[in-house]
């Protein structure tokens, strides 16, 4: 019996000891899966990611497809989303624009996100840096934009045009754009979380046991200040869609016959009381995009929380 | 964008001739329109006339202006000799009496001098009164190139203006001038108080109170101006006619875009006057169809929306000589060049973009001829190329050329691709109008990439994106010419094809050199008779036509503006400002 005793009370132990090891991903992945409104966000994100992907495989009627007959209809079964006033499907400019739009919004606050990560980790963290650092920071604040947009669109355009074709280069140039003048908040939102967890015990702690700068940073400070930036991140994604659109309204964009949700939004906007589900389609896309992409940073953000891991 | 454009182009224009140019008939004089229809009008029956402009003036002074709403909003203050009135010819309704001709002896025979009879006792608003002296002191601000004034094209080849009694004002042109009405008539001259302007000449012109604030001879005066915001008026009690105006007071608020005016003048009803609807027709006729509360005010003058073609060559490669008069466009000027243009002219779909995105009539008619506007002048023998429209025959006629199809879509012949860069300026009606394009010329062979520009840099000479650079294969804009065409047309000769020799500052886009061109203008400098200027104007027209310089889109309305149902006496003018005859408004 006493032997039996031992074996049960072992083995809890032992199960314990079987768990795969937890890694801060698994962990905030087996979180993130309790939170359902994530988890429909991410549902809703993917699935407009494979609706934009595999959309014209599947959906063959062109975007240039000019019907004059057919001008402002509303949705039909010929036209699920109608047309617009030169008689284009909206449903296929609204699956090529999203193309253009989740990759713009994605790739661009991927950039701003990595160059604000990057500054404001070194700003927070070595001290001699931090003043230059904050300074450049707030020189990139102060620049007045259009005036900007303008010269680096005409140093630029030409360049990255030749060098990898007008969609490439243009897409090139305009994610760059917008990531270039986007990361300064980032920049002192990590700053500012550095400042105070470089002063906390377990960096300390860290730093005691002989860790070099690079591991402190990456492994015990950046995953705790996650949380905000990827809060800022997921509202940059719907701000960067829409600063794409303003980019094409001022001509700085992707050429006018290129649909982007903003662009086809922007068009539409005149004829708002004529043919409303012309801004409807894209306006919706972009809402639910943005909406989609703000739950699963709320998720993520709950996520990576330490405090809150069970 | 016109009007941005009207003034970047003011080089060509403002200078033009006028049929009036003969030796052997008179120029006639026009009635006075909407004089008769004004006669119940009484001074200050009316209370606040609001006019809406959705660029907003930033000057007050005519001469400084940056844009026609400048231009515009001074009109109502400031006054030309004469206007140009709705049939092109001048209109005796500013400061001078009547107009001078060769008939009534105010034009020598030799095309030289104008002698102009000012009308008597007029005054300035500030009660003083106004002489030959306050028109010849215009001209010499005009004139002196230390001013820097937008007006001064009008000034150039002008010899002397001088004031031969108080009441006389004679012009004297260095060389017979046909165009003789060049000083003193419609948006160039208005004539200004020398005794405001007398300590600001030169230089310190633009640092003149009376820029925000000009004394004038016209029905109102300012009593506040916000810059870039609103001018307000009250009217002018020394104003000559008794009569006039009607209105006690003119809000004339700028800013907006044109929907949003559309939509104060056929919706809300907010304002009385709403100026340049350039609005789509798929929204401005529904707006202006059904409104109860105003009306689409229009006319046509000699406004064309064209597309030019290069004749240089436009390749970055090319370094420094980039778009140089002295390079040949790969395939628009070279061996098949005619062709390739043809071509390209016979994918070009004008009649759906006057239909479907200009509405049919509603602000423009498929367009044909580059000089138009004056019956007299309007060529005939384009009808026939400009109504066909096949992108198959385009097609076929490149193929039997030896422009084959690849298998990317693009014709292309002797490793040249018929690859073309179109740009134009930022603007929802030539975005869809390029739309358009694209697809017909796609469907032809060509490969068509899009680009558009803010229109105040594709205005600006300097600008490697602009009109004049035309660093691109074809570009899309609209001009408009001044009654008489010379020098309108003389902005495709030889020696003002553009480039980095003049800055970018002549008028020949196009790089086109064609001397049998070339001598027609030159015949037009000299030819008095009227009959042979018109088969002249007909024959330059028809080069330009043919030979596909230029492919003429849509013959646009020149004035497109919203007015209340209320308004009366609004006579508009395709020639001059559209504020030329603000005096007679009434309600």
């Amino acid at each position: 019996m006493a032997a039996t005793d031992v074996e049960i009370a072992r083995l809890p132990a032992s199960v314990e000891l079987k768990r795969p090891a937890r890694s801060l991903w698994s962990d905030a992945w087996h979180q993130f899966r309790r939170h359902r409104l994530a988890m429909a966000g991410l549902f809703t994100f993917v699935t407009l990611v494979v609706f934009v992907l595999v959309g014209p495989l599947v959906y063959h009627t062109r975007i240039d497809n000019i019907d004059f007959t057919m001008s402002l209809k509303g949705p039909s079964p010929e036209h699920l989303f109608g047309t617009d006033d030169l008689g284009r499907d909206m449903l296929a400019r609204a699956i090529l624009g999203g193309r253009v739009s989740i990759a713009v919004g994605i790739t661009s606050v991927l950039l701003a996100i990595t160059l604000g990560l990057t500054i404001g980790a070194l700003a927070g963290y070595f001290v001699k840096l931090d003043s230059p650092l904050m300074r450049l920071t707030d020189l990139f604040l102060s620049l007045p934009i259009l005036p900007l947009l303008l010269v680096i669109v005409y140093l630029f355009r030409d360049s990255l045009r030749a060098a990898f074709g007008p969609e490439l280069g243009i897409f090139l140039m305009i994610v760059g754009v917008i990531g270039i003048l986007n990361w300064m908040p980032v920049a002192r939102l990590v700053r500012a979380s550095f400042l105070s967890l470089k002063q906390k015990e377990f960096v300390e702690a860290a730093r005691a046991v002989g860790d070099p700068d690079s591991r402190i940073i990456m492994k015990h400070i950046i995953p705790n200040v996650l949380s905000p930036v990827l809060v800022a991140a997921t509202i940059g994604v719907g701000g960067a869609i829409l600063t794409e659109s303003t980019l094409s309204f001022l001509g700085l964009g992707f050429p006018s016959d290129t649909p982007t949700w903003g662009r086809l939004l922007f068009d539409a906007k005149d004829y708002i009381d004529i043919a409303p589900h012309w801004a409807f389609f894209p306006g919706f896309l972009i809402f639910l995009t943005v909406l989609s992409i703000n739950y699963v940073g709320d998720g993520l953000r709950d996520a990576l929380d330490p405090r809150k891991t069970s | 964008m016109t009007n941005q454009w009207r003034r970047a182009a003011a080089v060509v224009a403002v200078a033009a001739m006028t049929l009036a140019a003969c030796g052997t008939t008179p120029p006639a004089a026009s009635s006075t329109p909407g004089a008769s229809a004004t006669v119940a009008s009484k001074r200050g029956a009316g209370d606040d006339l609001k006019i809406l402009y959705w660029q907003a003036p930033t000057i007050l002074n005519a001469h400084l202006a940056t844009g026609t709403k400048d231009s515009d909003a001074a009109r109502l203050v400031t006054e030309p000799l004469a206007s140009y009135g709705p049939d092109a010819k001048p209109l005796a309704n500013g400061l001078a009496a009547e107009i001078p001709t060769v008939a009534n002896g105010g034009v020598s025979a030799d095309l030289l001098t104008v002698t102009w009879k000012l009308k008597q006792g007029v005054k300035w608003s500030d009660g003083t009164p106004f002489t030959a002296d306050d028109v010849a002191f215009t001209f010499s601000l005009m004139a002196d190139p230390k001013t820097a004034v937008s007006t001064s094209d009008a000034a150039e080849g002008v010899k002397s203006v001088v004031a031969k009694d108080a009441n006389t004002v004679v012009v004297t042109y260095a060389a017979a001038n046909p165009n003789i009405y060049q000083w003193g008539v419609g948006t160039c001259c208005y004539i200004l108080q020398k005794k405001q302007f007398e300590a600001y000449q030169g230089e310190k012109l633009k640092d003149a109170p009376g820029n925000l604030k000009p004394i004038g001879t016209g029905p109102y005066v300012v009593d506040s101006f916000k810059s870039g915001d609103v001018v307000t008026y009250k009217m002018n009690d020394q104003f000559r006619d008794p009569n006039k105006p009607y209105f006690k007071s003119v809000t004339f608020k700028g800013g907006g875009d044109a929907p949003s005016a559309a939509r104060a003048v056929f919706q809300t009803g907010d304002v009385d006057y709403a100026w340049n609807l350039q609005v789509e027709a798929g929204i401005l006729k529904p707006m202006a169809d059904t409104s109860s509360k105003g009306k689409l005010l229009t006319v046509y003058g000699s406004s064309v929306e064209r597309i030019l073609l290069n004749f240089a060559d436009p390749s970055a490669s090319l370094g420094d000589k980039r778009g140089e008069p002295d390079t040949k466009h790969p395939f628009f000027n070279g061996a098949d060049g005619k062709i390739v243009r043809t071509a390209l002219a016979l994918a070009t779909d004008r009649k759906t973009v006057a239909q479907q995105i200009y509405g049919d009539g509603l602000s423009g008619k498929p367009g044909c001829n580059i000089v138009t506007g004056v019956p007299d002048y309007e060529s005939t023998a384009t009808a026939d190329f400009c109504s066909k429209f096949d992108t198959a025959a385009a097609g076929k006629m490149l193929d039997d050329a030896g422009w084959k199809l690849g298998s990317d879509n693009v014709r292309a012949k002797g490793g040249i691709k018929l690859s073309i860069v179109y740009q134009t300026t930022v603007n929802a009606v030539r975005q869809k109008t390029q739309d358009i394009m694209k697809k017909n010329w796609e469907a032809a062979g060509f490969k068509v990439e899009l680009k558009s520009v803010p229109a105040d840099v594709f205005f600006t000479n300097t600008s490697p994106d602009g009109a004049n650079h035309f660093w691109a294969d074809v570009e899309m804009f609209t001009n408009n010419s001044d009654p008489d065409f010379t020098n309108y047309l003389n902005g495709w000769t030889s020696k003002q094809a553009t480039g980095k020799a003049n800055n970018w500052n002549s008028a020949n886009y196009n790089r086109y050199q064609n001397p049998a061109f070339d001598t027609i203008i030159d015949s037009l400098r000299s030819e008095k008779d009227p009959a042979k200027r018109a088969t002249l104007f007909k024959q330059a027209n028809d080069i330009l036509i043919l030979d596909v310089v230029i492919i003429p889109v849509v013959t646009r309305t020149q004035v497109t503006s919203g007015i209340a149902n209320t308004l009366k006496n609004v006579v508009p003018t395709g020639w001059d400002s559209e504020m030329y005859a603000v005096q007679d408004f009434s309600k």
